[in-house]
Order: structure tokens, then C-alpha cells, then sequence
């Protein structure tokens, strides 16, 4: 009974450990793209307990640490997506437009496959972010790619606190067009926001106005005792914002509006700031420069909808010309396959140098979240996040072959089976009809207003596209 | 220097200054919006020459007459009056062809009065692509500068959609683009599986209502193929056959139903495509060709079998979260083994300049370069019934091609040059108008 009970503990903590082990590895002779000192061919680089602890030539490895040879590879630092929705469970609390108190942090799911096919693509951390609903919205969740470990273990150690802003036709849809409730307008947008940094203001002052009152009462110097500030967990995390805790990514497209929330924030005193998709952030580019903001944009998406019709390709260039330090997403578990192959158009639209582009997908990223001194490049004391690719990672004829998280192998494509699912789910119809091959109604199924679309309608629940 | 002499030059400084931002005005009108193509006779020297049907040439010329290719080859003597284009250490193809987008149908996605692809109503083979393409869409220039010189533009919605038309990138009305106006007619599969999470249909009601909508199809042709028979006996006889009531529909579909049109059927699931092959044999006048085919490497010998080619792309995630993350990727190649034809369909609209990138990934992931290339050039020709002009370099065929300083399926390299009907098209369209005035904006910041 005894051993039974061993066994089963034993079992549970194998369970749970499963992803925080934390892996070593030795990958020789491979030609390092460190992105922080250019390519290192025929280089050694070994991974201890997940850290890089050693880059050179003829390492040998320690006992007990595992060697892959990666001569005529390349290895490149994991991929990070700045925008994901992947793994998400719900992705949009449209209710209100402002909801800072929500956050992604309790809406992870760990055996979501796109995590999978993601790590395929070379990518081991991503941004997963509240939708773009509401003009301030949820909290993001830096998650590393731990597929299969429990909610908690994908969490990114030590990520900034980072929080969703929305501009534009998505909130003034869901709000002023659905619910005559204000943002109506790009106007009203901008003093929703001003409102409630206004009140967050107000509020972090009542509080400690009321606490420097009951320290009165308490001493003695006070007659009665103070009223208390009622607890407001959404105007806690505005105040956050101000104090800048919260690092604030903004779906944004127009240039107007990016001008705009570029005001707001330097009127409040917020810095350290990324605008994403940002289709017309080329217009602006030596306004982002002036106020050090970052960008994050697609590399070719345009024209799905009006505030996105004056964009162009080139966008990632022009930016990184201008300066702007700029990343490329996905915000899409297709994209996310292949974000190597989409910093690749930045060269085809603009000539950016290929390490340029290669910045794009990883310390450019990570440098936004808050996690560049963890991640984003191949460096002493880094973690050990690391792809081996057959071939230049820019080219359409690389592959990935094995993804490392924190030095422990996720993907191999030499073990790589059909069915790479963790959780089998048997209510799941394994038959289900596709959507169209084709964009059905014209439409592209905007991933930042999933779980919104269907509900947003004022006559009631409305399920588009059905 | 006097009063007079200094108010004089003034005025001379302005006046001078105002004629240059005039000529500069008007030259960069000029480059913006009047820039046409030019068009007559050319000859590209020295290139590396992708015939496609003819291997490759290395050190060729390429000679366009006008509209056509005149002769291609390594021996070629340039007759005078032929403008050179040098292509040493680049490569020519023929101009890449989506077989399945909505081109010149939408403008903007959300925006719903700029969507022509979907009429209402069920049956609709009278509807036309062809009558509403957009030529000065946005979108055609941003496509045609990545070297994809022609299109299958589509209606999508109901189950007869409509028309589908073949159209050069390049022209100024409906009918200086269309290669062949009615190309295809557009068949939405009812499928026989539940539409997803939100289905709530029961499986017996799922399998009532396909065998309905079935019986609605094998009906609609079979009115069609009557009223044909009708028609064509009075045309034959009118003197003793009764003249048919008009009927738009019916007479829209007489050139399917004797096989002059073929019928692009959207399929994807395992099941549904079986039963299409089973179906397409009730009609052996008919031409059918199938189109999305996700589950394809499923049943690939099948449609091998069948004859059926396919229209398929590579950019999306597994139909089944049980299937290898590389299906996708090897749907292509999967049934080229199996010996069915396939042709690269994006299914898109403003982005269907990644058509190139959707049969790099084919290439790369078991179809091979080679295949690809045809894939996206011949393949689609003679699936549509136009590879006498288009889908290949060689002397007689229209002049659709285009250069490139590298492998065109690899992202990094570039487009230098694109020829539609003979027409050297301007490199211009709105992404590259916005990058040359936005690269240095050259105003202060506010």
C-alpha cells in the first residue's frame, strides 16, 4: 500500500515537473546567428540546467549532458511572437470598454496543438494577448512554448506586467455602433482613455489622502476616523500604467490615432510603449523615433477592412529605416508556422538586411516585453531558447528541425508523429466540416475580435458568418 | 544692390522656385498616377530563360512582338527597333496564375459595399465575374509587381455561385483583361459533416438535409440538361419544335452541362470529396475540376483515379488538430505523387501576391521546384483550356512573363520586370507609391 502510494506521488510530481525541467544540451559546429555579435560558424553552444553557459569552438561535453551535431546547420535564438492568441481560452472581455481589471493570466491552455505547431516553427515564447474589443483592455501573459505543462509553468518568469490598448474601428464597432455606449469615434476614444487615467489619478490620490487621514486619527490628530477609498481593481491597474508597471501594447492602425495616443501619453507621463499592427506607422515613423516607441506590425497585411486600406508592405522597412526599433507577429496560428518566412518579406519589401529581419522576430520582440536580458539572442546567461534549422532561417526552403525551451527539446522533427496532441478530447467530432478553402464573404476571421464578433450586435446574440 | 534690383530678384527667386515645384509636382504626378505601360517591341538578352515546357535556357533572349512571345532562344539575332532589356545573372518565367481568387471582387474585407463576390439567392450560374471585375482595384498592381500575371476571379457564395473569369492583371476594363470571361463555374459542395462547435444539428438531421440539398443539385442539372436538349432541338428544327420559355439560369448552364465550361467544386473533407468522385461519374459530359481539397493526401489515389484535377494552397493550419503540422505544406505534393494535376489557388484577395510563397512551401515539402513552377504557370493553363497562351515561354504565346534577379518562390529576392499581353507594366502600385514617399518623409516631426 505503502509503495503504491510512493508510486502514485512520485507520478504526480513527474506530472508536474514535467516542464520545469529544465534541460543541457551541447549543439557543435553549427553557424550560430547570435543576433546580438553577427554569425559564428563551425561554433559550439552548450545549454546547462536551461542557461547558455558556453559559446566556442571545441567544446566537449560535460558527463551526463547529451551532444546534437549541427555542422551545415544554423542555429538561431527562438523565435518570440509579440502578438499571439494562441493558447488563449477567451480571448475578448467585450462587456465594458475599459476592462484593465481582466487578465490572460487564468486563460491558458497548455495542450492547445497550435503551441505544437508553433514550436515547428522555430518559436518558443509568445505575447498572448486580450483582444482588441475594448479601448483599454485586458492584462497580457508573456507564456515560454513549455507545451503540455500546467497553466502556471508556461508563465515567462519574471515578464513586465503588459496590458491591451485598442484604437480605432474595433472598439467604436463594439461599443458605439453595437452598444451606444461612447467610444462612438475616434474623439471619443481618446477621452475614454484621458477619463480614466484622470480617475486613476483621483483615485491613487483619495487613497492616500485617506490613508494619511487614519494615520492622523490614529496619532491623535484627527478627530474622526476617515471614510475609506473603496477598492477599484480596474483604476489599481490604471494607476499601474502611470507608474509604469504595465507596459501598454496598442492595437492601432491609422497614423492619426497613433499621433494621438502619443500625445495622451506623454500628457500623463507614460513611457516605454508598442504600437501594435500599426499599418500607417510609416507616416509617423519619425514620431515613434522622437518618443522611443516600438512597433510591432504584420509583414503584408492590409485592406480587410477600411483603416487598413493605405498600408503597404514596406512598413517594416520604413520603420527600421526611420530608427523605430520594430518587431514582426503573427496574431495567428497560421502566421506563427512561419515567422521566419514573414521577416523574409521585410527584405523582399524594402531591403532590410537579413540580420535585421532576424531581429524582427526575436530580440526586437523581446526588447517589447520586457524579457531581452532572458531572451532574444544567443549570449552567455541567456536562456537556452534555440532552434536548429537546415538552412538560413530566411530562406522558404529552411526547416526547423529541433526547438529547445530552457535547453529541453519540444520539437524533433526526426520524432515528429502524426498525432502530437496531449489532450484527446473525446467529445471532439474528429469530422467536422472545414470553413471554405476560400475567404468566405470576403471576410478574414480578425483573431483579435474573437469570441466578440458573435455577441456584439445590440438586437441580441448574433452569431456572424452563420 | 538697390531696392528695386533686390525686390526684382526676389521675384525672380520665387517665380524660379515656383517653376521648379511645378515641374517637380508634375513629375511626381507623373510617376504616381499617369505612369503607363509601355508597349511594343522588346527583347530580353542573357537571362536565364524557365520555359517551363522547354527545360531552361541558359544565356537566352527572349524577343516580344507586341502582344506575343516571338522566338526564344540562345542563337538569336535582334532585329533592329527591339528595345534591350539586359537580364544577365537574372531569370525569366512565365507569368505565375492563381487558379482561385476573388480579385477585382472585393476592394475592403469589412467594408460591405465594396463586396461583389457574393449574390444572393442559391443557384446562380448566370452571375458572372467577369461583369463586376474591378479593374483600378487597389489590390492588382500590389499582385502583379510580385510577378502573378493572371487570376481565376470567383463568385463564392450559394451553391451554384456564379462565373468564375480567367483575367490578365493588367487593363482598363472587364474586357481588355479577360482571357477567357467565363472560365469555370463555381460549385459549393454541401457537405455531409456538422459545421463546428456551434453545429447543434442532430447527425441524422445533418444527413437529412445533405441528401436534400443533393436531390436540389442532381435536379437543378437535370432541368438544365432537358431545357439544353429542348433549345438545341428547336435550334435544330424550328420549324416543328416548340420554342422554350427564356430561362437565364438554363441558359447559362448549356455550356456546362455539354462540357464547355468546366465546374470547380470546393470540397475539403475525406468523405465529401469520395462522394464527389462518385457524383462526377452521373455526368461523363460534364468537365469537373476540385478545388481546396484539404483532405486530398487522404484520398489522393482516388482522385488520381477519377481524372479530377486540383486547385489547392499551402498557408493554413491542419484541418484536424490531430494531423501532422506538415499536411498542409504536403497536400500538393502528396497528390502530384499520386498522379493527379494541381495548381496553386490562394483563395485570396488582397494577398494573393503570396501565391509564389504558397507553391515555394509546395516545393519545399515534397512537390519539388520544378513541379511547383508548373503548378503555378502550365498546369493552371491547361486546366482552364488556355495553355495555348498562357502558362509557358515559347514563341506564339501571349507575352505574360516576368524577370527576377532570383528564384521567385524565395521571399528575399526581387521582381524587376513584368510584361502582361506585351504590355511592360509600370513597377508601381500603392505599397510602392507609399514607400517611396514615406522611406525619408524629409518633414520636421511635430
Amino acid at each position: 500500500m505503502k509503495k503504491l502510494l510512493i508510486t502514485i506521488l512520485v507520478f504526480c510530481f513527474s506530472l508536474t515537473g514535467y516542464a520545469q525541467d529544465k534541460g543541457s544540451i551541447l549543439i557543435k559546429d553549427g553557424t550560430l546567428i547570435t543576433i546580438a555579435n553577427g554569425n559564428m560558424p563551425n561554433t559550439d553552444l552548450l545549454i546547462e540546467d536551461g542557461i547558455i553557459t558556453e559559446i566556442g569552438e571545441d567544446i566537449s561535453a560535460p558527463r551526463g549532458i547529451e551532444t546534437v551535431d549541427a555542422s551545415g546547420k544554423y542555429v538561431m535564438p527562438g523565435i518570440i511572437d509579440a502578438h499571439s492568441h494562441i493558447a488563449g481560452v477567451d480571448i475578448n472581455e467585450w462587456t465594458n470598454p475599459v476592462t484593465a481589471e481582466v487578465s490572460m493570466e487564468e486563460s491558458i491552455n497548455p495542450n492547445d496543438i497550435n503551441i505544437y505547431w508553433a514550436l515547428a516553427g522555430g518559436v518558443t515564447s509568445i505575447h498572448l494577448m486580450h483582444g482588441s474589443a475594448n479601448v483599454i483592455g485586458g492584462q497580457n501573459e508573456t507564456l515560454k512554448l513549455r507545451y503540455g505543462a500546467d497553466m502556471d509553468e508556461m508563465r515567462f518568469e519574471g515578464a513586465p506586467r503588459t496590458i491591451k490598448f485598442a484604437l480605432g474601428e474595433n472598439p467604436t464597432r463594439v461599443h458605439g455602433q453595437g452598444f451606444d455606449v461612447q467610444p462612438r469615434t475616434r474623439m471619443g476614444v481618446e477621452q475614454v482613455i484621458r477619463d480614466h487615467f484622470d480617475a486613476a489619478i483621483d483615485y491613487k490620490r483619495n487613497h492616500q489622502e485617506y490613508l494619511d487621514a487614519k494615520q492622523d486619527y490614529e496619532n491623535g490628530n484627527r478627530s474622526t476616523p476617515p471614510v475609506p477609498v473603496a477598492k477599484n481593481e480596474r483604476l489599481e491597474v490604471l494607476v499601474d500604467i502611470l507608474e509604469g508597471e504595465v507596459l501598454v501594447h496598442t492595437h492601432s492602425y491609422r497614423a492619426d490615432e497613433i499621433t494621438m495616443l502619443m500625445r495622451v501619453f506623454n500628457d500623463y507621463g507614460i513611457e516605454n510603449y508598442t504600437f501594435q499592427h500599426a499599418n500607417e506607422a510609416f507616416k509617423v515613423a519619425p514620431e515613434l523615433k522622437k518618443n522611443g516607441a516600438y512597433t510591432s506590425v504584420f509583414a503584408d497585411w492590409w485592406a480587410y477592412k477600411f483603416e487598413v486600406y493605405y498600408s503597404t508592405a514596406y512598413n517594416a522597412s520604413i520603420l527600421n529605416e526611420n530608427g523605430v526599433k520594430n518587431s514582426i507577429n503573427s496574431d495567428s496560428g497560421e502566421l506563427i508556422r512561419h515567422l521566419n518566412h514573414e521577416a523574409a518579406k521585410t527584405v523582399h519589401y524594402g531591403n532590410t538586411s537579413k540580420q535585421d529581419a532576424l531581429k524582427m522576430i526575436t530580440l526586437n520582440p523581446a526588447v517589447q516585453l520586457g524579457i531581452d536580458e532572458d531572451v532574444g539572442s544567443i549570449e552567455v546567461g541567456k536562456h537556452g531558447d534555440v532552434a536548429i534549422w537546415d538552412g538560413h532561417p530566411l530562406s522558404i526552403y529552411s526547416k526547423t528541425l529541433k526547438t529547445f525551451v530552457d535547453g529541453k527539446k519540444y520539437f524533433d522533427r526526426a520524432e515528429d508523429a502524426d498525432d502530437m496532441r496531449l489532450n484527446v478530447d473525446a467529445e471532439q467530432d474528429f469530422d467536422e466540416a472545414s470553413g471554405r478553402w476560400y475567404n468566405e464573404n470576403g471576410r478574414h476571421s480578425e483573431t483579435c475580435l474573437q469570441g466578440a464578433e458573435i455577441r456584439f450586435s445590440k438586437n441580441g446574440m448574433k452569431l456572424q458568418g452563420n | 544692390m538697390t531696392k528695386d534690383t533686390e525686390i526684382i530678384m526676389t521675384y525672380l527667386k520665387s517665380t524660379i522656385s515656383a517653376c521648379l515645384l511645378v515641374l517637380f509636382l508634375g513629375m511626381s504626378a507623373e510617376a504616381q498616377i499617369t505612369e503607363k505601360a509601355e508597349f511594343g517591341k522588346f527583347a530580353i538578352t542573357n537571362a536565364t530563360v524557365h520555359t517551363i515546357t522547354s527545360g531552361v535556357v541558359e544565356n537566352g533572349t527572349v524577343l516580344i512582338d507586341g502582344e506575343k512571345i516571338t522566338d526564344v532562344g540562345t542563337d538569336i539575332n535582334i532585329p533592329s527597333g527591339y528595345k534591350q532589356i539586359d537580364g544577365t545573372g537574372k531569370h525569366v518565367y512565365p507569368g505565375f496564375i492563381d487558379s482561385g481568387t476573388q480579385l477585382g471582387l472585393q476592394e475592403i474585407g469589412a467594408v460591405a459595399v465594396t463586396n461583389d463576390q457574393a449574390e444572393l439567392g442559391d443557384f446562380n450560374p448566370h452571375v458572372r465575374a467577369f461583369t463586376a471585375i474591378n479593374p483600378s482595384s487597389a489590390s492588382i498592381p500590389v499582385t502583379r509587381v510580385n510577378g502573378v500575371t493572371n487570376a481565376i476571379s470567383m463568385p463564392v457564395s450559394g451553391r451554384l455561385a456564379g462565373k468564375a473569369t480567367l483575367i490578365d492583371l493588367y487593363g482598363y476594363s472587364p474586357d481588355s483583361m479577360a482571357v477567357r470571361p467565363n472560365a469555370a463555374i463555381h460549385l459549393n459542395w454541401p457537405t455531409s459533416k456538422k459545421g463546428g462547435w456551434w453545429d447543434d444539428r442532430s447527425d441524422k438531421k445533418v444527413k437529412k438535409e445533405y441528401q436534400a440539398d443533393l436531390k436540389e443539385l442532381n435536379d437543378f442539372i437535370s432541368r438544365a440538361k432537358f431545357y439544353d436538349k429542348m433549345l438545341t432541338d428547336f435550334e435544330n428544327n424550328p420549324n416543328n419544335k416548340e420554342q422554350p420559355d427564356m430561362d437565364k439560369k438554363m441558359q447559362a448552364m448549356r455550356e456546362v452541362v455539354k462540357g464547355e465550361v468546366p465546374v470547380i467544386i470546393s470540397v475539403d473533407a475525406k468523405k465529401d470529396i469520395l462522394d464527389v468522385i462518385e457524383w462526377t461519374k452521373n455526368y461523363p459530359d460534364m468537365q469537373f475540376i476540385l478545388a481546396g481539397v484539404r483532405d486530398g493526401w487522404r484520398v489522393a489515389d482516388e482522385i488520381a483515379e477519377a481524372g479530377l484535377p486540383c486547385l489547392v494552397s499551402t498557408l493554413y493550419t491542419p484541418e484536424r488538430d490531430y494531423d501532422n503540422y506538415q499536411r498542409p505544406y504536403q497536400n500538393p505534393g502528396n497528390l502530384h505523387a499520386a498522379g493527379v494535376k494541381v495548381a496553386i489557388a490562394t483563395g485570396g484577395v488582397e494577398n494573393v501576391r503570396n501565391a509564389p510563397y504558397h507553391a515555394g512551401f509546395a516545393a519545399n515539402y515534397g512537390l519539388g521546384q520544378e513541379e511547383a513552377l508548373k503548378a503555378i504557370t502550365i498546369n493552371a493553363a491547361e486546366i482552364f483550356g488556355v495553355d495555348d497562351k498562357l502558362g509557358s515561354i515559347e514563341p506564339g504565346k501571349q507575352a505574360n512573363l516576368f524577370i527576377a534577379d532570383g528564384d521567385p518562390f524565395e521571399p528575399m529576392n526581387h521582381i524587376t520586370d513584368v510584361f502582361i499581353g506585351g504590355n511592360k507594366i509600370p513597377m508601381v502600385s500603392r505599397h510602392i507609391q507609399l514607400y517611396q514617399q514615406y522611406l525619408d518623409r524629409g518633414a520636421k516631426t511635430n
